[in-house]
């Protein structure tokens, strides 16, 4: 396990020419830990490029600390309260495994503040915070219901939980709209990450007609096999343009800067409270990498559009009627599904061939 | 149903089966000369990233496999070291291996992750590759495949038909015999332990190299274990080996196309289905004595030594 403290030059310097006076304003510290790796180019990568942006965009003010790969359980707990006791003021725990060690931690040390990601427990001195990535993916409906021609949108998924089948509903209530003979296939290889698997659902679904491959888990593998096969890909996370140029028609990107930077500045100012965030396009939380060159523009435009209106409030991706595959209403029509349905989501709507794993 | 799908997924599973046939392989030859080497994970990790390092740097194929292979080959030399000479805990070292070959590998790939290249290109054999159906199945693979095939082959005919063969075999069946009679014991272990390590580095290297050209994180994503599941499940038998290795290929494969097709069977069972079967043949060798001495070799994981 790693742990680096990057203290800037400037700041030392600082601290040494004003001496004993500076150190009534102290520096925030701001520590972060990662379930993975930084080097995953997925998930932790992404946690740790808004902790590089808090650096570049609060400069002297904070010093930021990271701890990667914490396994969730005991070690978490030893690294928070660690994070807790040496001085840091704000510590994000970025995974969902992490929430009851950083409950504890949140009892313990009531002067420090916690964010934790994804989780749904909160205190006083504890935020929540997550990402409305099915606005993404409601954009890249538009664009792959234009783009497929056998009409057939491959998708890799990871785990029946509802973050993802709430993506598979948003791609294909989006792609119908603007394909109304667009299908979903749906593999479901019951991991977050492992490239052979991902790479062989690519081909399987490829090989089953599929011209555009999406997928739900964290390697790049999928982007590769669809370059090599000739077929569209969807990345995810992080921009994964570099695995496939021609196949790349554009990436969801996580992108936590503009929290982590709002977040630490309330701190700095003294207005931090305890909230529970749940933030799309608007505040820049998901984003979109750069729409390859080869989606025709008035594609390109409806995409723009859509992203536009989500962002403005005027459309809402899951707004009725939505009917589940049994054809029971689950959204009546023009009203918007609310947070608890979204949050709970465990059905396919109606449209979309298979059943989802038990 | 039609059966267009087929040759797809045929050609799906022999890329999934091939880093297993060579890990797998590997480390029968291990085994049957009485080592357990519970490190396959980290030297497949470790030839994947030795590999996937040079294929960037120099562009050129064969030096990444061989570099692959070589890898594997010095966390073998480690593993080696330690329990042959230095006596220590089989199980202990190669689990340790396996930690210290995924932890190294991924400070070494640090700088790799999000680079890729174009991969081991498939081999076109003129007119053969050409034929419907058995060419694109038999000939129109990348070479590496068919170095599996015939490692097997060499393997299974060193094992059973030489004398190096007999030597190995008799190292793990009763090593104090096989050193009473004037036979090293020591480099005999040394040879097979380091044979095992270039094959996992190939297996690793496969991986990175052709199966899927990037590095990422701990990409082996648990194929060690299962190459050493398969050594057992093959009860120590080459060709039995190979055969694991396509099954367990072939049902991971045949569930995404399963799925796929809308078929309704529950992934997860599926998924489960290679263990369950390497249990039950644990179970069914460890039942009949007499059978079970004639498939593990005696002196597995045990340490040895002169003064013994």
């Amino acid at each position: 396990m790693t742990f680096k403290s990057k203290l800037g030059t400037a700041a030392a310097a600082f601290i040494l020419t004003v001496g004993v006076s500076s150190a009534a304003q102290a520096q925030l510290k701001v520590g972060f830990v990662y379930v993975g790796p930084i080097g995953d180019h997925g998930w932790s990568y992404e946690h740790n490029q808004g902790r590089l942006a808090i650096e570049k965009a609060l400069g002297d003010k904070v010093i930021t600390t990271y701890v990667e790969k914490v396994p969730e359980g005991a070690d978490a707990q030893r690294v928070i309260s660690k994070l807790a006791s040496s001085g840091h003021g704000l510590i994000f725990t970025t995974s969902f495994g992490y929430m009851n060690p950083t409950l504890r931690a949140a009892k313990r040390f009531p002067k420090v503040k916690f964010e934790h990601a994804t989780g749904f427990k909160r205190a006083a001195n504890m935020s929540t915070y997550s990402a409305r990535f099915y606005e993404g993916r409601y954009v890249v409906g538009k664009i792959v219901g234009n783009m497929t021609k056998s009409n057939v949108i491959g998708y890799i998924a990871s785990f029946p939980i509802p973050e993802v089948i709430r993506g598979i509903n948003a791609t294909y209530l989006s792609a119908r709209s603007v394909n109304p003979k667009v299908k979903i296939k749906i593999v479901w290889v019951s991991t977050w990450f492992d490239p052979g698997k991902e790479a062989d659902a690519a081909k399987t679904l490829i090989d089953q007609g599929a011209d555009v491959i999406m997928q739900h888990t964290d390697s790049p593998a999928p982007v590769q096999v669809a370059q090599r096969r000739g077929v569209w890909a969807v990345g995810q996370a992080s921009d994964m343009t570099n695995f496939g140029p021609k196949a790349h028609l554009t990436s969801i990107i996580d992108d936590w800067a503009p929290y982590y930077i709002a977040r630490t500045k309330a701190v700095l100012d003294g207005t931090w409270k305890s909230t529970d965030t749940w933030d799309g396009f608007k505040p820049g939380m998901v984003q979109m990498s750069a729409y390859n060159k080869a989606i025709p523009a008035d594609v390109v435009a409806l995409a723009k559009k859509t992203r536009a209106d989500i962002t403005a409030g005027k459309l809402f991706p899951f707004t009725g009627e939505i009917k589940d595959q049994s054809g029971k209403v689950r959204v009546k029509a023009g009203e918007k599904a609310n947070d608890g349905v979204l949050a709970g989501m465990n059905f396919y709507v109606q449209g979309i061939d298979g059943v989802i794993p038990k | 149903m039609s059966v267009d799908w087929l040759i797809p997924a045929l050609l799906t599973i022999v890329t999934a089966a091939t880093p297993l046939v060579f890990a797998a392989v590997g480390e029968v030859v291990v085994e049957k000369a009485g080592v357990l080497n519970l490190g396959v994970e980290g030297m497949m990790i470790i030839g994947a990233i030795a590999a996937f390092g040079t294929a960037i740097s120099t562009g050129n194929e064969v030096l990444a496999i061989l570099a692959g292979a070589g890898a594997g080959v010095l966390l073998a030399v480690i593993f080696g070291v330690l329990t042959v000479y230095l006596q220590s805990n089989q199980v202990a070292t190669g689990l340790a291996l396996t930690i210290f070959g995924l932890g190294l590998s991924a400070l070494i790939g640090h700088s790799y992750v999000g680079k890729t290249f174009g991969g081991l290109a498939k081999l076109y054999i003129p007119w053969l590759s050409d034929i419907p159906v058995i060419g694109p199945v038999l000939f129109g693979h990348d070479a590496l495949v068919y170095l599996s095939v015939v490692s097997v082959a060499i393997v299974a005919w060193v094992l059973t038909r030489t004398r190096t063969g007999l030597l190995i075999r008799a190292v793990g069946e009763n090593h104090d015999a096989a050193h009473s009679i004037g036979y090293s014991v020591t480099m005999v272990r040394m040879g097979a332990i380091m044979f095992g390590g270039a094959m996992a580095g190939i297996g690793g290297a496969y991986l990175s190299v052709a199966y899927t050209p990037l590095w990422v994180e701990n990409m082996t994503a648990g194929r060690g274990w299962i190459a050493l599941a398969l050594v057992v499940f093959a009860s120590w038998k080459p060709w039995r080996a190979f055969f694991g290795a396509y099954l367990f290929g072939g049902i991971t494969i045949i569930q995404l196309y399963a799925q796929g097709m809308g078929v309704e069977v529950s992934a997860q069972f599926l998924s489960m289905l290679p263990y369950i079967a390497t249990i039950a043949v644990l179970v069914v060798i460890s039942r009949d004595s007499a059978r079970a001495r004639l498939d593990a070799p005696a002196c597995l994981a045990k340490n040895f030594h002169t003064s013994a």
